[in-house]
């Protein structure tokens, strides 16, 4: 009992995260039908520059913050520069693309931070709480209770951004229909420019939360977010933001108990059989809303 | 072109008289074949006016013109007495062009009132940075946009699917929507394509009530099949024909054109009946 619920509150934990990052692809797939692979090493570059900026002695917070602001601008400028060409074209031009930015950031981290890892220290402890006499949470620490508040605060953010300004309405609209509005005046080429910020800044975040749960770093250390993130994705149907959000955690509680059960060399192994199964059984994902996709 | 006999655009001093639109000697090719032959159209402020034609008489390629889908080999588009060079459709929200889809092109994702609020996204007021940051000016603005889209619902009597999506609502309420959506962002010139397909009769009737009563405030474009509602809504009517321009009038003159009830009845079979009623004349056209 003790274990399950333990393992659990860990599924929940590293769920959030995924949720956090499928959000990051769902966020481009609206916008522009592109599968973003480079999202893991964008957010490895914004990760080793809030590691620069702790370095020089400022604060993890200030380090967050530039780490934010960095993923903004790199996804604004990516989706203008590199994106916008093939963008609307044959998919796996796009695929392609990203594929080529996943490798080109990798090594352009790897040229400046070096390939070997290095530790990070977490704004808050790592060690649990001992809920009862003998008995200690591994996954309840100061730092998992941060990085849950952490990516509920974004959703939230992102729901208010989306639900409730002119801005999100507008954002919404050129994810559904590009043509339509364009008629109607709205800017939907700074839509797209701006849901790639968004997406980036929130892949930012997630690096980070995760770079303070395994306490380590290393230019490929968000390699295997990224497959987690898609299989997230991909669970929840791509299309929705809130089907991203349960299709992590699902994910996150999956991993986390055949990582206690079973072993935790089966983890990619599972995530794999879990996209398959969807694939197969639900290949629209569990929330979208569309009866077939192409991917 | 035969001036009319009687015009209803001089009982509506109220519009500016820039709002015209004149397209003149539009000639449009696709690979090789003729689309549009030298055709001009001119829709003068707070008209309704028809353009039809039998089919493939490139009734859609000149309104595609009209709205920078399609740019013309040739010929001059004048709005507002500017002439519009390099149209884009991005374009027209902002020179007061609204224009309406075949089909209904609805955003799946939102609900009613918030696809209509996106129709009057280009009366909002804050800029870009203050709308990210949520600034106060913003907040406003957002009440004022749902404001003008429930007014925008409420006279298309839409108000009480507000809050619906529109895949849940029978294509007739989807209609109302579109068109909800094209007039809350209170253009000057309407373009509406082919607005009565999918309707019954009663709800084309109403349809051509509210064309006539919203060419108080602007000028329509109208493409359509229907006839009947053609004939009772517009004040002129062009006449296309392969391409090519073969009678503009008002809709008694255009009636009793015995090359148009020609055109109507030389082409193909699904027409036939278009040119009946043509040729019949219209019921409930108690025009004065």
């Amino acid at each position: 009992m003790e274990e399950f619920l333990s393992l659990t509150l860990g599924g929940v934990v590293n769920g959030s995260v995924y949720a956090a990052f499928a959000l990051a692809l769902v966020l481009i797939w609206r916008s522009t039908r592109i599968v973003n692979f480079a999202q893991g090493s964008m957010a490895a570059a914004t990760t080793f520059i809030a590691v620069a900026v702790i370095d020089s002695g400022q604060s993890y917070w200030v380090g967050l913050i530039v780490a934010l602001l960095a993923g903004l601008v790199m996804g604004a400028l990516i989706e203008r520069v590199i994106i916008r060409p093939v963008e609307g074209g044959p998919e796996l031009n796009a695929v392609i693309v990203t594929l080529g930015l996943f490798i080109a950031i990798q090594g352009a981290v790897a040229l400046f931070a070096g390939v070997n890892q290095r530790a990070f220290v977490p704004p808050f402890s790592n060690i649990g709480y001992e809920v009862r006499e003998g008995f200690t949470l591994l996954s309840l620490s100061p730092n998992t209770i941060w990085t849950v508040a952490a990516v509920v605060v974004t959703m939230l953010l992102l729901i208010a951004l989306f639900r409730f300004t002119r801005l999100g309405l507008a954002m919404r609209a050129s994810a559904f229909g590009q043509e339509v509005a364009r008629l109607l005046g709205v800017r939907v080429g700074r839509m797209l420019t701006l849901g790639w910020a968004l997406a980036a800044a929130v892949g930012a975040l997630a690096g980070l939360l995760i770079a303070g749960d395994v306490s380590f770093i290393s230019p490929t250390f968000m390699d295997q977010l990224i497959v987690f993130g898609f299989v997230a994705a991909v669970l929840g149907g791509l299309d929705s933001p809130i089907g991203a959000v349960v299709g992590g955690l699902l994910l996150g509680l999956a991993l986390n108990y055949v990582r206690g059960y079973l072993d935790d060399s089966l983890l990619g192994m599972a995530s794999l059989v879990i996209l398959v199964i969807v694939l197969l059984v639900r290949p629209g994902g569990l929330f979208s809303t569309t009866p077939a996709r192409r991917a | 072109m035969a001036e009319p006999p009687h015009d209803r655009t001089t009982q509506r001093p109220d519009r500016s008289p820039t709002a015209r639109l004149e397209m003149t000697g539009i000639n449009v090719a696709f690979g090789g074949v003729t689309a549009l032959d030298d055709v001009s159209l001119l829709v003068e402020p707070g008209q309704v006016h028809g353009l039809i034609g039998p089919n493939g008489a490139g009734k859609t390629t000149m309104f595609n013109v009209a709205c920078g889908l399609v740019r013309p080999t040739s010929g001059r588009i004048v709005w507002r007495g500017d002439e519009l060079r390099r149209l884009r459709p991005a374009q027209l929200s902002k020179l007061g062009i609204a224009r309406t889809l075949q089909g209904v092109g609805l955003f799946p994702g939102m609900t009613v009132l918030e696809n209509v609020m996106v129709g009057a996204h280009r009366h909002a007021k804050a800029g870009f940075f203050s709308a990210l940051f949520a600034i106060p000016t913003a907040d406003k603005d957002e009440e004022r946009l749902r404001r003008r889209a429930l007014d925008a619902l409420a006279e298309l009597e839409a108000t009480e699917y507000a809050g619906r999506y529109p895949g849940s609502l029978p294509y007739p309420v989807q209609k109302r929507v579109a068109l909800a959506r094209a007039l809350v962002a209170d253009p000057e010139l309407l373009l509406l394509d082919e607005p009565a397909s999918g309707l019954s009769e009663d709800e084309m009737h109403e349809l051509g009530e509210l064309i006539r009563t919203v060419s108080s405030r602007m000028s329509v474009l109208l493409v359509e099949h229907h006839m009947d509602l053609v004939m009772r809504v517009c004040d002129r009517i062009t006449v296309l024909d392969s391409g090519r321009l073969i009678a503009v009038g008002t809709p008694e003159e255009i009636r009793a054109d015995p090359v148009v009830t020609e055109a109507y009845l030389g082409d193909d079979v699904d027409v036939d009946a278009d040119a009946a009623q043509l040729a019949s004349g219209t019921e409930g056209a108690h025009r004065g």
